[in-house]
């Protein structure tokens, strides 16, 4: 890596913080950003303010040419090749700098989409699975924005279920060429894109991927989208009628596109959890300083209980997504130290490393495109009739954010495949959630431990629920599991409550380490507003999976067996609940005071 | 062209203030930092000259350790190398000591242009600069809005009030305090950034500079700091209009007493 980060240099496995225990030195948080990190930020801030904020209306009239040149001024700061190895013309950054950028080109979803396509889904396939000719021929064009790039894998009947793709790769009687038909859907940059990478079937059966350049015959964008949001960025059809993609443009293996197609996912999910964290905290801001300024009955509505409840939410939310993303961040950047990336197979690496943590980039995804989803609606709400009109910039940004839940995967897929992965690796033996629910089976038929009796200390009650909160969801993964088998996935219902309860025992766990790092590293006091929004996520986490428990165990169980279900439940979350109200005012008070989002600092 | 550039770091604009509890300046705890705005156009001037002549540009910045962000920013904009000037004892220095140890410092750089912003956004003082050029025997020149080389010398555009410029031919070296707002401030690239890593940071202390605490000795110091007091009143005058003139001509000369 070129960029030395602050990360602990122990690997964690992924998924395993459902089973295991971290100390706060073991993760790393925001507040470990080194100068380099706080000045890749810098540059992301000033290259928004400077160059797309300001263009924002011709962007969404389609000014002719404005992506590309936007693209070319991106790529001159170094903002297209961040991941690109060094070789191929990129500057192999940590992964810690890649959110970071994400977290500031969010500022505009569809510069944010653009930029996405072209950095992330449009090189990375190529400069991770390709040949070294076409590495060498590809990468540095898009890495310095050249050509654009665009990611072709949906089609009008298969997005989600991408492998059921109907187009289809033909070899050419001479052997020289696949002839490529059908269209691909949803494809992002589609219209400016110069090099499209293509998802087909050969003989209409192996799932495969082709590097697929914009002037071969036979390959031509449609018409643009009309969408709800993200106007700006360019989405088109592209259409394949017997085009002819030369066989040294088969990308990867015939028949093993599957493993571009979904690894590459990866990094695409992190990317955008990052940057819908990033988008909630500067539209926070705006939501801050609206209500300082906007009165009614005499005072600024910020004075209002029902308005800093809002914004005190927001904090808490931010808060704890903001602590799960570079939580997993600086485990990723852990597992990638030492690979070389000049090496012919490094891209490979990467994404094996990338893979380990596959759950958590899908959490990431989730958590981070409903976080900024509730920020945006909160803010609209603030904002009251000036949030519903277009003559201000908020009305955009709710129509703008309402793909995020949708694209990457939608919330929903990421949701089964959370907890489908968590099983599958199980089964496997990779993860030992299998053990642990055993034990816990143990224990709970067992005399009732002394685990009340606990350490005290900064934050130990939040640490003892965290703990419970594991064990609730190895007990309702463990009667699933039992009760369904393989039929498991059926119950999508309950999947989604097992992801559920996941992503925040990560939310709970990652708030809390991260805020006893700080204090350990300054004081209580000065982590105020840090242990406010610790305690409040924490306390509203455990209610949330309480409910969520109980919705999936009522399904699962009956009898006798429910009500001793639902006594551990309780057993393992019980609390004695804070003044949530009080904390999330502190949280709302110091943000007020701030102007902005209270618990980083800005760059 | 060996051009210095000084630059400060300064709490960041939209800091929320707070005064420190013996009332003598801002507490600094639990602030952001960032490089002084007017420094930054010092610094994108030197850039350009460098482009344009060739040579080098070095960074000179006095403050503690947290400095370094600031400096960082400067060869990551494309600063050839940094002298860093950090000792306990440079703590709460005035305009001269500041001005007298940069003075040690760049004597012996013998540059050929220093140059700085206006003033700093924290203090406003406007002194630095002028201090140094004194001390280092430079000829100088305030609120500089264009730089043209002429082989050995420099033409300078000078903002004067009312909208009058001066232009002044100087010979080099020479000291310049630039006027913010007078170029457009390029953005760190990402590649700078990478590269700020491995040039030269040079850290000097007040033993190196040859120099001590007499030496630096502040000549002036902050008694009280305090958030303006609101003292102003409005006052309505009623009657016919003469009378009100009377009323408001008595007032403007006897009370205001700015007539």
């Amino acid at each position: 890596m070129a960029t030395a980060t602050a990360t602990p240099q122990t690997l964690i496995k992924g998924g395993s913080f459902l089973i295991e225990d971290r100390s706060p030195d073991e993760i790393f948080t925001p507040e470990d950003l080194t100068d380099q990190h706080r000045l890749i930020g810098q540059t992301g801030r000033e290259f928004m303010e400077q160059e797309v904020l300001p263009h924002l209306d011709e962007m969404e009239a389609k000014k002719p040419g404005l992506l590309r040149e936007l693209l070319r001024k991106a790529a001159d700061v170094g903002l297209c090749g961040s991941d690109v190895p060094q070789k191929y013309g990129g500057l192999e950054l940590d992964k810690i700098s890649s959110i970071i950028i994400s977290e500031e080109m969010a500022r505009d979803g569809a510069w944010a989409a653009t930029l996405g396509a072209q950095q992330g889904i449009g090189i990375l396939p190529i400069a991770f699975f390709g040949t070294e000719a076409q590495k060498a021929k590809y990468v540095p064009k898009l890495a310095s924005a050249e050509w654009v790039g665009a990611y072709c894998l949906s089609e009008a009947t298969s997005a989600s279920d991408a492998l059921n793709a109907k187009t289809r790769a033909v070899l050419s009687p001479d052997g020289r060429h696949y002839v490529l038909n059908g269209t691909k859907h949803w494809i992002t940059n589609g219209g400016i894109a110069d090099v499209y990478v293509v998802f087909a079937k050969v003989d209409g059966e192996k799932f495969s991927a082709f590097i697929v350049e914009r002037a071969f015959a036979g390959v031509s964008p449609g018409a643009e989208e009309h969408k709800m949001g993200i106007r700006g960025s360019s989405t088109t059809p592209v259409n394949l009628e017997n085009a002819e993609v030369p066989v040294e443009n088969v990308l990867g293996e015939v028949g093993k596109g599957h493993l571009i197609a979904f690894n590459i996912l990866n990094m695409g999910r992190l990317k955008l959890g990052a940057g819908c964290i990033g988008g909630a905290k500067h539209l926070f801001a705006e939501a801050v300083k609206w209500a300082k300024e906007r009165e009614a009955f005499g005072h600024p509505i910020a004075d209002f209980g029902l308005i800093k409840e809002k914004l005190g939410e927001m904090v808490v939310r931010i808060y704890a997504a903001e602590s799960m993303c570079y939580r997993t961040t600086g485990m990723i950047d852990g597992m990638l130290h030492g690979i070389d990336q000049s090496a012919p197979d490094a891209g490979r690496q990467i994404l094996k490393a990338l893979e380990q943590y596959a759950v958590e980039c899908s959490i990431l995804k989730v958590v981070g495109t409903e976080v900024l989803d509730f920020v945006t609606d909160e803010t609209v709400q603030i904002y009251g009739g000036y949030g519903f009109s277009s003559d201000y910039p908020i009305e955009r940004v709710y129509r703008d954010q309402r793909v995020n839940r949708i694209f990457e995967g939608t919330n929903e897929i990421n949701r089964l495949l959370i907890t489908d992965m968590l099983l599958k690796r199980s089964m496997k033996g990779e993860l030992g959630l299998i053990p642990a629910a055993q034990r816990l089976r143990d224990e709970i038929l067992g005399a009732p431990a002394f685990e009340e009796a606990g350490e005290d200390g900064l934050l130990a009650d939040e640490a003892r629920l965290v703990a419970g909160a594991k064990k609730i969801v190895l007990l309702v993964a463990g009667s699933a599991v039992q009760r369904y088998l393989q039929a498991l996935a059926d119950e999508q219902e309950i999947v989604a409550v097992l992801s559920n309860l996941c992503m925040d025992v990560y939310g709970m766990e990652s708030a809390l380490l991260r805020t006893l790092k700080k204090a350990r590293s300054t004081s209580e006091d000065e982590c105020a507003t840090e242990i406010a929004a610790t305690r409040a996520f924490v306390y509203e986490a455990a209610d949330r999976m309480e409910s969520e428990a109980r919705r999936a165990l009522g399904r699962i169980s009956e009898g006798d067996n429910l009500r001793a279900e639902l006594a551990v439940v309780r057993r393992f979350l019980r609390r004695n609940p804070p003044d949530t109200i009080e904390l999330k005012r502190a949280a709302a008070d110091r943000a007020i005071a701030l102007n902005r989002y209270p618990l980083i600092e800005p760059r | 062209m060996k051009i210095v550039v000084c630059l400060k770091q300064v709490p960041a604009r939209d800091s929320l203030l707070r005064l420190n509890s013996a009332g003598t300046w801002i507490q600094e705890t639990d602030i952001s930092f960032e490089v002084n705005e007017p420094d930054i156009y010092a610094l994108e001037e030197a850039l350009r000259l460098k482009e344009s002549q060739g040579g080098e540009v070095v960074v000179c910045s006095l403050g503690p350790a947290r400095a370094q962000q600031a400096i960082k920013e400067a060869l990551a904009k494309g600063a050839d190398r940094a002298l860093h000037l950090d000792d306990p004892a440079f703590a709460n220095l005035d305009s001269f000591g500041i001005a007298r140890a940069m003075a040690k410092a760049l004597d012996a750089e013998k540059p050929d242009l220093i140059v700085t912003g206006l003033q700093s956004d924290d203090f406003g003082a406007a002194q630095t600069g002028v201090i140094l050029a004194e001390l280092m025997g430079l000829p100088h020149s305030t609120i500089i809005m264009a730089i043209e080389v002429q082989g050995s010398a420099i033409k300078v555009k000078r903002e004067l009030e009312a909208g009058f410029f001066q232009f002044i031919e100087m010979s080099l070296p020479a000291l310049l305090t630039i006027q913010s707002g007078i170029n457009k401030p390029r953005y760190a690239t990402l590649k700078g950034i990478m590269a700020a890593k491995n040039k030269p940071l040079k850290k000097l202390g007040m033993a190196d500079l040859g120099l001590s605490a007499a030496d630096l000795a502040p000549r002036q110091k902050f008694t009280r700091v305090y958030v303006p007091e609101k003292r102003s009143k409005t006052e309505f005058f009623e009657g016919g209009g003469k009378d009100v003139a009377a009323k408001l001509v008595d007032k403007l000369k006897n009370e205001a007493r700015v007539l």
